[in-house]
């Protein structure tokens, strides 16, 4: 697993990262670098445990972990919380995206797990091989 | 309508009087039906009859239980009088002893209420806060009166109960050898009992999780098992499959799955709930020197709880999605022996608990 830090000492505007950009086209652009993101706050448990959940797959998440981000972090937690429609910000981190797509909160994921559509998910967005 | 309620407290007074009751009530209908504000055909036949019969009653309870052996039709219904008098008589004796039996159970009641005022009350002067006595009888934990948490206390009583009741419905019908038409209904109403609970159970996080999460609402064997607020989904696949066999192919391969993935995710909230643990002792741990903290700590104590909750909501949810997997994944017939399976290995756990707490207690 690795971690997407900014070091706001010494900003490299290495890629088309614009400081006031929209909050949901930055989060659709990181959900799109890696085959499975999640979006999660550091001291969060239940992201703890999505972290986990993928990790015990062999899976390799892209983690990116919005507390650490004192600027776009909020702006971009009230976007999540739009696309999935929750009405208070009470637990809406962890958000997973795979393969470029949302895939929810911890219990659309728990829940498509179980239900034996995660792993092809994974398959096809190239986080799973075997 | 106007007869019935004034038959209704004409039947009061009577039980007041202790006299047979039954057979005043047999005089109300005919009270009730015999008239003629009623152009009900069927009545009228009945009040005719009971007209008679009261009669006879009335006859034979004033003298001595002597038919007159002159006329045959007199006999006959002589004796079908005495008869129904028999009866009366041993109704009105049930009665009697129901009515005992009932007011005994009041006085136990009674007593009991006593003595637990008598405690509550010694309790308070220890300094224990327990709350108002109006109507509050549940002490919880932290010592404080919950409503809601009474209230599922009382549902999940019901809800065992009615496990209970569909489990041996479940086992007549295999036994039987019941259509799996029957089976079906049968499955999807244990099925459907299950989600309840947890529906309940988010009803009840909502008001103390703490409660929940102790298990003190289960029986002692039951809390050894906890794991989250109620049963592993490991644990809900150990008691079923030995219960489901014969398997096809495609269901082993898809029972694997489930098994693997479940454990996956069970594991996942187990180290999240670890993680919790740790962060919340660590807030608490922190500094004791600096007081400034404390209501700062205190705060970010109370923000863990309410990740509490959602640890226990997606625990349900998981157990939820185990069963309905399971479901999908057997045959009627297996999921109902598998159901039974489940319901019957709870139901041991609570009968053991029971055995535990009722075994004789080794001299000090």
């Amino acid at each position: 697993m690795h971690y997407q830090t900014e070091s706001w000492g010494s900003y490299i505007p290495a890629t088309t990262m614009t400081v006031g950009g929209d909050p949901l086209e930055r989060i659709e652009r990181l959900a799109s670098e890696s085959a499975v993101v999640i979006f999660s706050m550091s001291t969060c448990c239940m992201c703890h445990a999505i972290k986990r959940l993928f990790c015990g797959m062999g899976v390799n998440p892209t983690v990116h972990e919005l507390d650490e981000d004192p600027i776009r972090g909020k702006d971009m937690e009230k976007a999540l919380m739009r696309l999935l429609g929750n009405s208070s910000t009470a637990a809406v981190l962890p958000v997973v995206f795979i393969g470029g797509k949302l895939v929810g909160s911890m219990d659309r994921v728990m829940a498509s797990h179980i239900s034996g559509t995660l792993v092809p998910l994974l398959k096809d967005a190239g986080a799973l091989w075997l | 309508m106007e007869n019935m309620s004034s038959s209704s407290t004409q039947f009061a007074t009577s039980r007041q009087m202790g006299i047979y009751e039954p057979f005043r009530q047999v005089s109300m209908w005919k009270d009730t039906f015999g008239g003629d504000n009623l152009s009900y055909t069927g009545a009228s036949t009945i009040g005719e009859v009971d007209a008679k019969l009261e009669n006879k009653f009335e006859l034979v309870s004033h003298e001595s239980v002597q038919p007159s052996g002159n006329d045959e039709e007199g006999n006959k219904s002589s004796d079908k009088a005495q008869r129904r008098l028999a009866q009366n008589r041993e109704a009105a004796r049930k009665s009697r002893l129901r009515k005992k039996a009932y007011v005994q159970q009041l006085e136990t009641s009674r007593l009991k209420l006593a003595q637990l005022e008598q405690e509550l009350e010694r309790s308070r002067k220890q300094g224990l806060y327990v709350g108002s006595p109006l109507g509050t009888s549940h002490v919880g934990f932290s010592g404080t009166v919950n409503s809601g948490i009474m209230a599922f206390e009382m549902e999940y009583g019901h809800w065992v109960e009615e496990q209970h009741k569909q489990n041996c419905e479940l086992r007549n019908a295999l036994q039987a050898h019941a259509a799996d038409i029957q089976l079906r209904m049968l499955v999807e109403s244990a099925l459907n009992h299950y989600y309840s609970l947890f529906r309940m159970k988010a009803d009840a996080a909502k008001a103390d999780v703490f409660y929940l999460v102790s298990g003190i609402w289960r029986t002692s064997a039951e809390r050894f098992f906890l794991w989250i607020g109620g049963f592993r989904p490991s644990e809900l696949l150990t008691v079923l499959l030995p219960q489901i066999e014969p398997l096809t192919d495609q269901q082993v391969l898809d029972v694997g799955n489930l098994q693997h993935s479940s454990q996956q995710a069970e594991d996942a909230l187990s180290q999240g709930i670890d993680k919790l643990q740790q962060s919340l002792a660590h807030t608490m741990a922190a500094d004791p020197m600096s007081g400034d903290t404390y209501g700062s700590q205190m705060a970010a104590a109370v923000e863990k709880l309410d990740e509490l909750e959602s640890f226990v909501s997606q625990a349900d949810h998981l157990r939820e999605q185990t069963l309905r997997r399971m479901s999908s994944i057997l045959t009627t017939h297996q999921a109902a022996r598998g159901l039974l399976a489940l319901g019957e290995y709870f139901r041991r756990l609570r009968a053991l608990s029971s055995l535990w707490a009722a075994r004789p207690c080794e001299p000090v």
